[in-house]
């Protein structure tokens, strides 16, 4: 959060040190799956995995655009009212009539636009992220109630196909288009972060802003591109979720903002800026995935402990990029 | 130097002035709205109105944002506060559930005694995360803010736990000298705060070490120790607002017993003019930022809009607090009106722009 303090004497990270946190996440996700594999017959099934995906797009979706925000040293706590709130828009547009084409386009508008407004509030007037992206988030959400006080049914013919469309082999394991649609971000994620101009300068201005203004990078307009990136993800994002469930309710991804940072840092990416992938974040949205498989598996313990278990891993996760000395305040 | 040494007190005079003027304008807007706003009645002996309703309120709220209040001027911030709202009120509902006679006093202060106990280990384990492992504050509380409400739904077995405890009931409904308990109990808590801070040295300590923990600890400020209190502090804070929340509705929910009070209560920080940059706090402003709050929510409330479109209304005093705070607003805004950038402003921005 803090992205203008010069600290003399911070050791520059060394290279293998780097990818530990990315390791170990997958380390765990292979031990979490070893159990549920060892305990329950039925969870080799690959249908288990597929459905991790399927419940999980949106959410990875997000998760990718978080990722952006979280490299440059920001936050973005908006992004599940956002998701919300797009659901909820083309949940209600479509009632009132319009073709699915426009309501695609113009809900797939508003994420970015507010995006672009918290972007601009958070460079030009140097208000910190977090209370920027918190109003952001009391606006949509606030939007989402204005809209209607209560779930929107969706009945478009494009919508229920799109949420009953079924992709997979004969042998009856399927995905459905929303994990292709995520799978299509992540790629084009990956390959911004990794080698476009606008992805170095993410990670310069994560690393040190002072430096990268220095160098003469365009800081301004990447931290304000990335929140529109974390803006457009989360519209992605609702729109998936409205495939998902087709409906738009106001109350919906209340809280999914928590999720998306801990399945970023658990996925390996520093909270302050500069270093984690893209990849990462597809593991760590994939441990919360298995966690509550594990849990839904077994019948004895209750939903609370996902949360307690998430907990639990954010410490673990934090410790360790503690404790391998990445660059940390 | 005596020019710059008034000009300093209005800007100082300022940063009140403009939560206040806002409090003043929504309690104006609401009279037009409703004449009978203000309105205060004398029944059974106990006031009853509007204003004495959002002074009630407003009392967890504002108790969790002095604990805020103190943890954001060390630089840093407190996110689980709402989750240690709900376990202090799972512990103590769930102790007085089991106990045969609920209204004894003694099992009440147990149960209080037990809830503020943990709540103190909870607000040590963030001290410990943030001061002694170095995390950054978000992220450490975080940890908790995500377990934790897992935790006060484990004690609460997932349940709504109801009991029927008078003594308790009273800490969030009871009165005294015909006003509600709640405010006094708010009321000490804030004096108290502003005894230790403002009438000992330990408040200038805790704004030398948001303005910059490592020179505080070369100044020979044990900078690590005044970073844990500070969580600490907040943990007790939450604690006692888990218990009037608890108290009004007489039940302990897991789930929704402080939900959000973590992002009111940094607000109420922010509008009462404590820089999230940490470095200076105002006790006062805090106290009128979660005032504001309150009576926003109950004017919703009384106007008969969703309480979740309150949200919206909250988002744009938000914005338009932070704008009218923000140093290079006001610079951008100065300058428009005359050119030049009055020399306040200049002296007032390096302070501002400190980072934690």
């Amino acid at each position: 959060m803090t992205t203008g303090l010069l600290t003399p004497g911070r050791a520059r990270f060394r290279l293998p040190r780097k990818q530990i946190p990315v390791l170990a996440t997958l380390a765990l996700l292979l031990v979490m799956y070893g159990i549920g594999v060892s305990q329950y017959t039925a969870f080799s099934n690959v249908q288990v995995i597929f459905n991790v995906f399927i419940d999980n797009g949106f959410l990875l979706v997000v998760a990718i655009g978080m990722t952006f925000v979280i490299l440059t040293g920001g936050i973005d706590l908006s992004v599940g009212s956002v998701v919300a709130m797009t659901a909820m828009v083309s949940a209600w547009l479509l009632q009132e009539g319009l073709p699915a084409a426009l309501v695609l386009v113009i809900a797939l508008l508003i994420g970015p636009t507010l995006g672009l407004l918290m972007g601009c509030a958070i460079h030009f007037f140097d208000i910190q992220p977090f209370i920027v992206t918190l109003a952001g988030m009391f606006f949509a959400r606030g939007m989402c109630t204005f809209i209607s006080g209560s779930s929107i049914p969706i009945t478009d013919g494009f919508w229920t196909r799109m949420s009953q469309e079924r992709i997979g082999d004969p042998r009856g394991n399927f995905v459905s288009i929303s994990v292709l649609i995520a799978f299509v971000v992540v790629a084009v994620a990956a390959y911004t972060l990794a080698y476009t101009r606008l992805g170095r300068n993410v990670y310069a201005i994560g690393g040190n802003p002072q430096s990268a203004l220095l160098m003469g990078l365009p800081v301004g307009r990447t931290r304000i591109a990335v929140y529109t990136i974390s803006g457009l993800c989360s519209a992605i994002g609702g729109i998936l979720l409205s495939f998902y469930t087709l409906s738009g309710a106001p109350l919906i991804a209340v809280g999914m903002e928590l999720d998306v940072i801990a399945a970023v840092v658990i996925g390996g990416t520093v909270l302050t800026g500069g270093a984690g992938y893209v990849f990462g974040t597809v593991l760590g949205v994939l441990v919360l995935g298995v966690i509550q498989t594990l849990i839904t598996f077994d019948g004895s313990l209750n939903s609370w402990w996902t949360k307690i278990v998430i907990g639990g891993l954010l410490f673990a996760f934090i410790l360790l990029q503690r404790l391998i000395g990445i660059r940390y305040k | 130097m005596n020019a710059t040494m008034s000009r300093y007190r209005t800007m100082t005079g300022h940063r009140l002035f403009w939560p206040a003027a806002v409090l003043f304008v929504m309690l104006a807007a609401n009279t037009i709205y409703r004449p009978g706003f203000l309105s205060i009645e004398l029944k059974d002996g106990h006031l009853y109105g509007s204003p004495i309703d959002i002074l009630r309120l407003s009392a967890p709220l504002i108790l969790v944002a002095l604990g805020m209040t103190l943890v954001i001027s060390t630089g840093g911030i407190d996110l689980s506060v709402g989750s240690v709202c709900a376990i202090s009120g799972a512990i103590a509902c769930m102790y007085i559930s089991k106990q045969s006679d609920q209204n004894s006093l003694v099992v009440v202060l147990t149960a209080l005694a037990m809830a503020l106990g943990v709540a103190l280990v909870l607000g040590a384990w963030n001290g410990v995360l943030v001061a002694v492992i170095g995390i950054q504050p978000i992220i450490a509380t975080l940890i908790l803010m995500v377990a934790g409400r897992g935790l006060a739904q484990l004690i609460t077995q997932g349940q709504i736990i109801t009991i029927n405890s008078e003594p308790f009931r009273a800490i969030g409904l009871g009165h005294l000298l015909t006003l509600p308990l709640a405010i006094f109990i708010a009321l000490a808590a804030a004096l108290l705060v502003a005894a230790f801070t403002r009438r000992t040295a330990l408040g200038m300590i805790v704004e030398s070490v948001g303005g910059n923990a490592e020179a505080s600890r070369l100044a020979g400020i044990r900078s690590g120790r005044v970073i844990f209190l500070a969580y600490v502090l907040s943990a007790a804070c939450a604690a006692i607002a888990g218990f009037m929340m608890t108290a009004n509705v007489s039940s302990a929910d897991g789930n929704a017993v402080g939900l959000w009070v973590e992002l009111d209560a940094i607000l109420a920080v922010v509008i009462g003019g404590t820089s999230l940059a940490g470095g200076r706090f105002f006790l006062s402003g805090t106290i009128i930022g979660a005032l504001i709050i309150q009576t926003l929510t109950t004017t919703v409330y009384a106007m008969d809009i969703s309480p979740q479109t309150s949200l919206l209304f909250k988002a744009v005093v938000v914005i338009a607090v932070c704008l009218i705070q923000a140093p290079a607003f006001r610079a951008r805004f100065s300058r428009r009106r005359r050119n030049a950038p009055p020399p306040a402003t200049i002296a007032d921005k390096p302070k501002e722009q400190v980072p934690a």
